[in-house]
């Protein structure tokens, strides 16, 4: 089968594999239909998550067709077509009986601090993922949905991460109604939790980035206040500004590990690997809320240290919320949404990238090239 | 005012908000947010009908973090390790998660197992290739220039690195090549 393949930092090509098997009863194998390349498969990208191995196959949000089914699959059957959320998870432990899907503790020997993640390293399991042919998806009766007959395939695919992400980092907020909401990041992942916010009942919603084309994003289709940092010489004291002195009641960190806007944390950490994550934009969110605040973060960072101001958060009396997020829980009420209409993933899809041309999506998406803002990869020959 | 009990107050009235935009204040209850308690029990299980999962078979001696009272049911199987990256990567997880070292140690590997990679392709039909493997051409197609003159882009200051971290192994590894054969032909000459 064809595959998208990790050959080292800034490297990527399509190759050939051995489709996979089934290894334990309650695997399915999946025929990809649609991928989308996530901004934390950036990360592995450029060689920032510790475990990712040469040959390794990305890909964290993919829906398909089931191909085959273990002996032990009772709710999914061969020619079902799913979505299947990124998090790999058993469904029974001690945090996925508790809904915590993101930190099942029975499938990723690797780590016990993170889940178990398609695509996503050895740090997250070991397992390929779905920017290929064919995937292996394990506990096919748990994770998997089958797609509704109502929804578009880019909608489908783009539930499966980036907006049950964007959608939890507000609940993470903890809004209530009239709350001033700064969402740090225009990517797509920035763009729904902006536009969740207000679901959830904010008074004002702010949008930081330096990408002209992702701010403009940001009006349309969240409706917010946009600052672009770079045009203004400390975006701290102008969020100071915007809110009478007081800060903001919430703040969303949806940058993550290769945050801009300080030259050494950025180059420490993205270029050096001396760092977790650039803190830039978590600091930022810190210094940015009011006293008592509440900052939620589900920027993806590595697992080494971060220079976070830790000072100023205890200081002021923040609570911070963080998670990966636990997807499958998201979408009953999310499907909801996007049948509504109040939220419609696929007006963040950009691009198309055929499997062939894997090598120019990803140096699109992470160069910020031709306005890229979402890219879908499409695994199947023409 | 900041200084006094009062909130400052927001420009938009509720009515304006849900007039303005589509489905606001549909999740203002709490009660209606997924993840809202963060731990709560799933009955249903999400579709799994077992307690303890039935476990994978284990294939290969499978690396894992000591941090786990055991080998989890499921596991992948991608790229098990392998040669000296590989030897790194089993010393590696004899650190807990919470020691520097075990990060440390794998991200060696990792730079470690894209050399075994670059010098094995280097012996098989197709060949590590920098330019194509890296997208570049994209810079052409995907309109480089146009996407970065004029804007108020600020990773323009660093994305001069990219080529330096992906090149900068290769031409040092040239060199090295060089002044070794170099060093070889010189008294051979004289």
């Amino acid at each position: 089968m064809r595959a998208m393949v990790y050959r080292g930092p800034y490297k990527v090509r399509m190759e050939e594999k051995e489709r996979p098997s089934i290894e334990h009863p309650n695997d399915a194998i999946v025929k990809v239909q649609l991928a989308a390349i996530c901004g934390s498969d950036l990360h592995l990208y450029h060689g920032m998550m510790p475990d990712t191995r040469i040959g390794h196959t990305f890909g964290h949000e993919f829906i398909g067709v089931v191909d085959e089914v273990g002996s032990s699959v009772r709710n999914l059957a061969v020619g079902d077509r799913v979505m299947v959320p990124f998090n790999i998870f058993c469904g029974t432990c001690w945090y996925c009986a508790r809904g915590l899907y993101s930190n099942c503790h029975n499938v990723n020997p690797n780590a016990t601090a993170v889940g178990g993640i398609y695509g996503y390293s050895h740090t997250t399991g070991g397992y390929d993922g779905g920017q290929s042919e064919y995937v292996r998806v394990p506990f096919a009766d748990v994770g998997p949905s089958k797609i509704p007959d109502w929804m578009d395939d880019e909608d489908a695919v783009l539930l499966t991460d980036m907006t049950a992400t964007g959608y939890f980092g507000a609940q993470l907020g903890d809004i209530v109604q009239g709350d001033v909401v700064i969402v740090f990041g225009a990517g797509p992942v920035g763009l729904v939790a902006a536009r969740s916010a207000w679901l959830m009942g904010a008074g004002r919603v702010i949008v930081i980035d330096h990408l002209d084309y992702r701010l403009e994003k940001a009006r349309t289709f969240a409706q917010a206040e946009t600052y672009n940092f770079t045009q203004y010489g400390d975006i701290v004291l102008e969020m100071k500004k915007a809110t009478d002195f007081l800060g903001a009641d919430v703040a969303i960190d949806c940058v993550g590990a290769e945050a801009d806007g300080n030259f050494v944390q950025h180059v420490t950490s993205s270029k050096l690997k001396l760092q977790g994550g650039s803190p830039v934009a978590l600091n930022w969110a810190i210094d940015s809320v009011r006293k008592g605040a509440t900052i939620s973060v589900m920027g993806a960072y590595g697992p080494l240290f971060s220079a976070v101001k830790f000072g100023d958060a205890m200081n002021k009396g923040l609570t911070i919320h963080t998670n990966q997020c636990p997807v499958k829980r998201q979408w009953p009420r999310l499907f909801e949404h996007v049948r509504n209409g109040y939220l419609k993933p696929s007006e963040l899809a950009t691009h198309r990238v055929p499997l062939e041309h894997i090598a120019e999506g990803y140096h699109m998406f992470s160069a910020k090239l031709d306005g890229c803002i979402k890219p879908l990869v499409v695994p199947t020959a023409a | 005012m900041t200084y006094t009990p009062q909130k400052p107050p927001i420009a938009e009235s509720p009515e304006e908000l849900r007039k303005r935009i589509a489905g606001w204040g549909v999740d203002l209850d709490p009660k209606d947010r997924p993840s809202v308690p963060k731990l709560a029990f799933q009955e249903d299980l999400t579709g799994a009908h077992w307690e303890l999962p039935e476990r994978q078979p284990e294939k290969y001696p499978r690396e894992r973090s000591p941090e786990h009272g055991m080998l989890t049911p499921v596991f992948g199987t991608a790229q098990p390790p392998s040669g000296v990256s590989g030897a790194i990567r089993r010393y590696a997880y004899r650190y807990s998660e919470g020691r520097t070292a075990h990060w440390l140690l794998l991200v060696l590997a990792d730079r470690v197992d894209a050399w075994e990679h670059h010098l094995r392709s280097l012996l098989t039909l197709r060949p590590d290739n920098p330019i194509t493997e890296t997208g570049v051409k994209a810079e052409v197609t995907r309109h480089g220039l146009r996407s970065r003159v004029g804007q108020h882009r600020t990773d323009l200051k660093h994305q001069f690195l990219d080529p330096v971290i992906v090149a900068g192994p290769w031409v040092a590894a040239a060199w090295l090549v060089f002044s070794g054969v170099r060093k070889l032909v010189r008294p051979l000459r004289s």
